[in-house]
């Protein structure tokens, strides 16, 4: 296998230090371990005129249907203290001019994509991933079942084992079996590992972790809900700790299954927080409506902080935090006894 | 293409209920067209719990002088994220992108041109101004706001219009009233070919529709809340008729601000229409 160590200009203070920066999730290598979050960077032409997408480890693209759909009405956004609420309701051109448009732009680019699916039905998603499996250039699907599921009232797909797993199932089987298949998770469920092991057993190839966690904002001067949705998906740095804790729960019980962290990251070190947690990469969602340059910033943030502790590939980091207790006295070297004693 | 940089705040002085940040923006000056916006981040970029960017339209720029590059933002402070933004004090830094969006179209001939301003939406309109003069257009402009102190740009409107037109609605400047009940008058006065507008929807909305009774163009810009303003957030989305016909749910950042006014839908703005390509069917989504 070969190790690509990639150094990134970032033109800035920060030294390039000489980390293998190398991220893997299942059979897809990345140069970088620094990815776009679904839903947060469109299809990567806007964020293109602020650095070179092809240095990310991946684009991960909006999340696609099969139909056009207008998603739903404004407002759709509302601030919230380091954080913000959204309803935007998966708006898309549909999988035909995602293709023709989007993918097509996006390989010609040279970038690295991970195509993010989402349906109403385990039908649609299954019509996605046989479309998508005519594809050139895709590197992994995301399957995103935080989508109210038409057959179940409306219950989200990831709110149960049985119908995510079902979800999970029919893209796999349906998928180029070369493509990795990430299930992206919900942190608003009561049991997170369960639902992670019937993904992982129904084929999925690794986890996203995670999606949106839900909120309500309520205006003080209209005293109504700030959405025109009502409820929306919080994100940004106020549900890092929330990420950091699905990854925790789900690494313990899963050891080996790659694992994309999201949620709340705007700095090398929150990659870093993901990463010892157990994610085996990491998306940058929220930061980049902020700071739409942040990615490559992390990334170089993120090899500082790794080389100041004294690592040298970006593999050996993850799930560190999970290491046996006596692993930390066993690096310490003897003390060297003083020669005046 | 937009330009991402640390700006360095030269002065903020009051006008009127508003204020007026300067700012330097190296390169910026060169790229801005009228009706170009800078999307400007709240605090410090890693650490702050405001995470949206504000979005204001561009007022001026001065593309020499001791500071470089500089560009002039006019801000009502309404919220906390302009307040810090008016806190600043010279020589603070505020990260900025700029220029964002699709700017006000020019005529090619010199036609007679009416701007019409709500409140500080007259903003952008004297630079728009002073570039349909140079090209030989005539130039009205109207400027209404609630009161005499939310009026903003009148001197600078007195100097680069043929005729300017103020309404409040207490009658403590100018006309009591709206600016559209002016605008009728200014624009069979002017002979207006084409009508540019800048402020709340309302306003936009009535405008639009009188430039199209009088069958004069009209070019819209909206100010409509934007997390990103670079058009990966698909927050700032109102319903827009296309070339083909055909409403979509469109983004203000990148594909407006500025749109023209019998495109946009105004009386549905804030709901998705029925016949939207890909609006929700029974069950919704």
């Amino acid at each position: 296998m070969t190790r690509a160590v990639v150094r990134f200009d970032t033109g800035g203070d920060l030294p390039a230090p000489n980390v293998d920066m190398t991220a893997t999730l299942s059979t897809f290598e990345m140069p970088s371990p620094i990815l776009t979050a679904s839903g947060c960077a469109a299809a990567g032409r806007e964020l293109d005129q602020f650095f070179d997408i092809t240095r990310l480890g991946a684009m991960v693209t909006k999340s696609i249907m099969m139909e056009p759909r207008s998603g739903r009405a404004t407002p759709r956004i509302a601030e919230t203290p380091s954080g913000m609420l959204n309803s935007i309701g998966l708006q898309g051109p549909g999988v035909h001019a995602f293709l023709e448009q989007d993918l097509a732009w996006l390989r010609e680019r040279g970038a690295r994509v991970i195509v993010s699916i989402a349906g109403g039905t385990t039908q649609e998603y299954e019509d996605l991933a046989k479309i998508l499996r005519t594809q050139e250039g895709i590197d992994a699907i995301e399957v995103n079942i935080s989508c109210p599921n038409v057959a179940d009232r409306g219950q989200v797909f990831a709110c149960r084992a049985d119908s995510a797993a079902g979800v999970v199932a029919s893209v796999r089987r349906s998928s180029d079996p070369s493509i990795p298949i990430l299930a992206k998770l919900s942190p608003d469920v009561t049991d997170l590992a369960t639902i992670a092991v019937a993904c992982e057993r129904a084929g999925a190839d690794g986890l996203t972790l995670i999606n949106t966690t839900l909120g309500v904002v309520v205006d003080t001067d209209t005293m109504r809900p700030a959405l025109a949705g009502i409820t929306g998906g919080l994100s940004g740095p106020a549900i890092k700790p929330i990420a950091v804790r699905c990854i925790w729960q789900v690494r313990e019980v899963l050891p080996d299954i790659p694992i994309l962290g999201v949620g709340g990251v705007r700095s090398g070190l929150d990659a870093l927080e993901l990463i010892l947690a157990g994610a085996n990469a990491v998306s940058v969602g929220t930061t980049v409506f902020r700071d739409p340059s942040a990615p490559l910033r992390i990334h170089t943030e993120l090899a500082v902080a790794l080389a100041a502790r004294g690592f040298e590939r970006l593999s050996d980091a993850v799930s560190f935090a999970h290491r046996e207790p006596d692993l930390d006295a066993v690096e310490v070297d003897e003390p060297e006894v003083p020669e005046w004693l | 293409m937009p330009i991402q940089t640390r700006g360095e705040v030269v002065t903020v002085r009051r006008a009127g209920a508003y204020s007026v940040l300067t700012i330097t923006a190296p390169g910026v000056p060169e790229l801005t067209r009228p009706g170009h916006f800078a999307a400007l981040a709240i605090g410090d970029l890693n650490t702050s719990g405001l995470l949206l960017r504000r979005a204001f339209s561009i007022h001026g720029v001065q593309s020499r002088g001791i500071y470089g590059g500089t560009i002039d933002l006019v801000i009502s402070d309404v919220g906390e994220g302009t307040h810090w933004l008016l806190q600043r004090r010279r020589g603070d830094a505020v990260d900025i992108i700029a220029p964002l969006g699709r700017p006000f179209a020019l005529p090619r001939e010199p036609v007679s041109c009416t701007l019409v301003g709500g409140g500080y939406g007259s903003a952008p309109l004297f630079m728009l101004a002073e570039q349909l003069r140079e090209r030989g257009c005539r130039v009205d402009i109207v400027l209404g706001a609630a009161t005499e102190q939310r009026l903003f740009g009148v001197l600078e409107a007195k100097r680069s219009a043929t005729t300017v037109t103020i309404t409040t609605e207490d009658g403590s400047a100018g006309e009591r009233g709206r600016v559209t009940d002016q605008l009728e008058m200014v624009m069979e006065r002017a002979g207006s070919e084409v009508v540019y507008a800048c402020g709340p929807m309302g306003m936009l909305a009535a405008v639009s529709e009188l430039a199209q009774v009088r069958g004069a163009y009209s070019q819209c810009a909206v100010e409509e809340s934007m997390a990103c303003g670079i058009g990966v957030c698909m927050s700032c989305v109102i319903p827009v008729i296309g070339d083909d016909g055909i409403t979509r749910m469109v983004r203000s950042c990148v594909e407006g601000p500025v749109f023209r006014g019998e495109r946009v839908r105004w009386d549905d703005i804030g709901t998705v229409p029925a016949d939207t390509l890909g609006a929700p069917t029974a069950g919704g989504h």
